[in-house]
């Protein structure tokens, strides 16, 4: 309970809360008869109320029934405050009712809902998910709500968020590599390479050799200078440069770049190092999720053939 | 209650104050709570009072009265219109159906979205000014032919009339002890009202889902909780207003009924009495005795308050109660032709008709004025306007969201030019009724081109969320660019939808 909390509130809304409804009923016993003067017989019974001057109104009394209706808001307003936590919160009302616990009985009646349809999901191989129309339209959702961020709605990711429709993988496109990458994150870590290769014109020159390996634009003199010099880079990325699955080195041979294929931006990476960084959504997203939005990662790069493979 | 303007100033004949109002003079019942608490001259009074049961009389003479016949004629078009629209077909579907759960709205030919709010508005906004034309013309109109209130009254008064009799014989029945053929009467009575009403409610339900579907579940007793909820709901309703409630509902609920006075005029038609001819009343019919006497038209038959389904006394004037549905015409007319004199001592007049003795060809020609002029023009110009929107309606919605997450992103293409990619999902929205492929243009940036799929298919009356991807030069400035995408359905060039968003450059 908060500090700037007393229970002197219960007592004041519970007793405020009571009394004007005592109040309302009060006065609508007062209100619902009127003392008039007694007219000769003959005039006819006007409300007493004159407006300018002489604009008067006739008497027509409502229906009884009509003020037992008013009666009758009173009897709803003690009938909720019993069921219903109103009188502060020392009462609890009678149904027990909380926003949470309605919160909680709606997740149950979802869950009801999709639950067999999301164990329906994870009982099937990867590659069947993602043949499935219903089972991408949910991966898909998913995807939308929690890895679109940063990946991009279309899954093509963006400047350190890979693009996840290629055929390029740092860690391996097979569907347990890509649901384990889903549930336990990713730690790309490239460390500041500046040292081991020597100074900036070095690096520079690493710059180069790593654009020749993917016959992207580069100065052939530089590169030819650079090459012994990415000895240095070859423990992950290879001797050829064709990177590593194991440790999420990417391949350097080939024109898609996770940070940028420029000189300058390549150069920054040397220098800098990288650190990519995948969360793990293994409790944020339960096992059938997981493997909903890991089908829809699939069929991106499956689309065709997977649906093929599963009728075979 | 009355404005100042009220017509016909009844209660000064009655000796009344000269600007009294609203208009009704009651006779103080005596459950009305009167007197128990005399205190000298001042007496406690309940301002609530019993109701008194109206017993309207339906049946003058042999056949339907003028009147009568219209608000019949109008029962049989309102009520064909509500219990058979529903079953009506139109492409394979029903015709009109409100489809809540889905939030389409098919109307004949059209399928209407919560997009489509506006043409909603503007049909309210249709009916409320041919309400305001319609009562500054010709009084209560609505409320005595088409209100659903008087309508389901008036089916339900017949029921009544055909199983306990006329006003006398149900006024007997009423004063009756319980007797076996009271109960008897009394039960075949309700049970035909709730058999309309049940009816009723599940035309209503019909409108909202699928009426084939919900008369097969009906017939078995298996409708869905929500289904059963509206149909004993909208019968009860029914059932209630117009076998219970009747003119209470105009008297104490209608909000109609009150304001009414702020669109009368003095050359407003309404209900009313010629209070000069009639007056002073009094019996006997022979024309010649009744000169002689010094009496009027009035015969003091009571025929016009037998008739009439809120219980009041036209004769007394204008009165917020009068529903202007015609009843104490039809019977005065049949009274005076029985008398022989002539028709029209209770007839549709204006205030300014009355006072002045203008025929009928001024009253009319007095319609054509300024508050007439203009609720005619606004009207004219906003069904023109409805009309022309719903025809120019471009059976297609498309919303462009933006990636928020990533701005703009480099890419290169096959030649390994450098490029500038922005991610956009359109919510694409088919609203008609066919499944058609769309394709996309962008325009704005020079070079810019889709590099997703630049067209795709959606299905009928359904919505799509569809992925794309802009592509210009990475050389472009940095910042944000007005672009315009042009969705085009590919079987119908009329069908396009141009939307702006933004393209933003690479940050430098």
């Amino acid at each position: 309970m908060s500090d700037f909390y007393s229970g002197f509130w219960d007592y004041y809304v519970a007793i405020l809360s009571l009394l004007s409804i005592i109040g309302c009923a009060v006065f609508l016993k007062a209100q619902s008869k009127r003392r008039v003067a007694l007219k000769a017989s003959g005039e006819p019974e006007t409300t007493d109320h004159v407006w300018d001057g002489d604009l008067r109104e006739y008497h027509n009394p409502m229906p009884r029934w009509w003020i037992a209706l008013f009666y009758l808001t009173i009897v709803f307003a003690l009938a909720y405050l019993v069921l219903f936590p109103g009188l502060g919160s020392r009462f609890k009302g009678t149904l027990k009712w909380t926003s949470v616990g309605q919160h909680s009985d709606e997740i149950k009646q979802a869950e009801a809902v999709y639950g067999p349809l999301r164990a329906r999901f994870l009982e099937q191989p990867l590659p069947a998910v993602a043949a499935d129309a219903r089972g991408r339209e949910m991966g898909e959702r998913i995807f939308l709500n929690n890895c679109a961020q940063c990946h991009g709605s279309d899954a093509h990711g963006s400047k350190g968020f890979p693009n996840l429709a290629d055929a390029e993988w740092l860690y391996g496109g097979e569907p347990e590599v890509i649901e384990a990458s889903i549930t336990n994150g990713r730690q790309g870590a490239m460390p500041p390479m500046a040292a081991a290769v020597g100074g900036p014109e070095d690096v520079t020159d690493v710059a180069h050799y790593v654009l020749s390996l993917s016959d992207s634009a580069h100065d052939s003199v530089r590169a030819a200078r650079g090459k012994a010099k990415f000895a240095a880079c070859a423990a992950c990325h290879g001797p050829q440069g064709k990177g590593n699955p194991q440790l999420g080195a990417p391949d350097l041979t080939n024109k898609i770049w996770l940070y940028g294929g420029s000189v300058a931006t390549i150069t920054e990476t040397i220098t800098k190092g990288r650190q990519g960084m995948m969360p793990a959504w293994k409790g944020v997203l339960s096992d059938a999720e997981i493997h909903l939005v890991a089908a829809y990662v699939y069929s991106l790069t499956h689309s065709g053939n997977a649906a093929a493979a599963v009728e075979k | 209650m009355k404005s100042a303007g009220s017509p016909i100033p009844s209660s000064e004949q009655r000796g009344a104050p000269a600007r009294t109002i609203a208009i009704k003079q009651v006779a103080r019942p005596a459950s009305a709570g009167a007197a128990n608490d005399t205190r000298g001259s001042e007496v406690i009074e309940s301002l609530y009072a019993k109701r008194i049961e109206i017993y309207p009389r339906t049946q003058i003479g042999d056949s339907l009265a003028w009147f009568q016949r219209w608000r019949w004629i109008l029962v049989w078009i309102t009520q064909l219109v509500f219990y058979g629209l529903p079953w009506l077909n139109w492409n394979g579907r029903q015709a009109i159906l409100f489809d809540l759960a889905a939030r389409k709205f098919y109307l004949f030919g059209l399928v209407m979205w919560p997009q489509d709010i506006f043409f909603l508005t503007g049909i309210l906004i249709v009916a409320a000014l041919s309400l305001f034309l319609f009562t500054a013309v010709g009084g209560r109109l609505w409320c005595g032919y088409a209100c659903p209130q008087t309508v389901y009254t008036e089916i339900f008064m017949w029921i009544e009339r055909r199983i306990e009799g006329d006003r006398a014989r149900r006024m007997a029945l009423d004063r009756q002890p319980w007797s076996a053929r009271k109960v008897a009467l009394k039960g075949a009575k309700h049970a035909a009202w709730i058999a309309v009403a049940l009816w009723t409610g599940f035309t209503f339900a019909g409108f909202f889902t699928p009426i084939r579907t919900l008369a097969v579940a009906a017939a078995g007793f298996h409708t869905g909780p929500w289904e059963t909820f509206w149909i004993l709901f909208y019968g009860f309703a029914t059932y209630g207003n117009a076998g219970w409630l009747r003119e209470q509902v105009c008297k104490y609920m209608c909000p109609y009924a009150r304001f009414q006075s702020a669109m009368f005029d003095r050359d407003t038609l309404i209900v009313t009495y010629d209070t000069e001819r009639g007056e002073p009343r009094g019996k006997g019919s022979k024309t010649n005795d009744r000169r002689s006497r010094g009496l009027g038209d009035c015969v003091e038959c009571s025929l016009c308050v037998q008739v009439c389904p809120t219980g009041i006394d036209i004769r007394n004037g204008l009165q917020y109660e009068c529903i202007g549905c015609a009843a104490c015409i039809d019977a005065c007319n049949w009274v005076m032709d029985k008398a022989g004199l002539p028709r029209g001592l209770i007839r549709y007049a204006t205030t300014n008709s009355l006072q002045s003795h203008f025929g009928a060809a001024t009253i009319v020609r007095r319609i054509l004025r300024p508050r007439v002029i203009v609720y005619t023009s606004i009207l004219g110009a906003i069904i023109a306007g409805l009309v022309v929107a719903i025809a120019v309606r471009v059976p297609l919605k498309v919303d462009v969201i933006r990636d928020r997450g990533a701005l703009a992103r480099e890419v290169s293409d096959d030649r390994g030019n450098a490029l500038v990619e922005n991610v956009y999902r359109l919510q694409v929205m088919n609203t008609s009724e066919q499944r058609r492929v769309f394709s996309i243009r962008a325009d704005g940036v020079s070079g810019l081109e889709v590099a997703s799929d630049a067209s795709f298919e959606v299905e009928p009356a359904s919505t799509m969320s569809v992925p794309l991807r802009l592509r210009a030069p990475a050389t472009l400035d940095s910042g944000s660019h007005r672009v315009v995408l042009e969705l085009q359905a590919q079987d119908d060039a009329s069908v396009r939808v141009r939307e702006k968003t933004t393209f933003l450059g690479l940050r430098r």
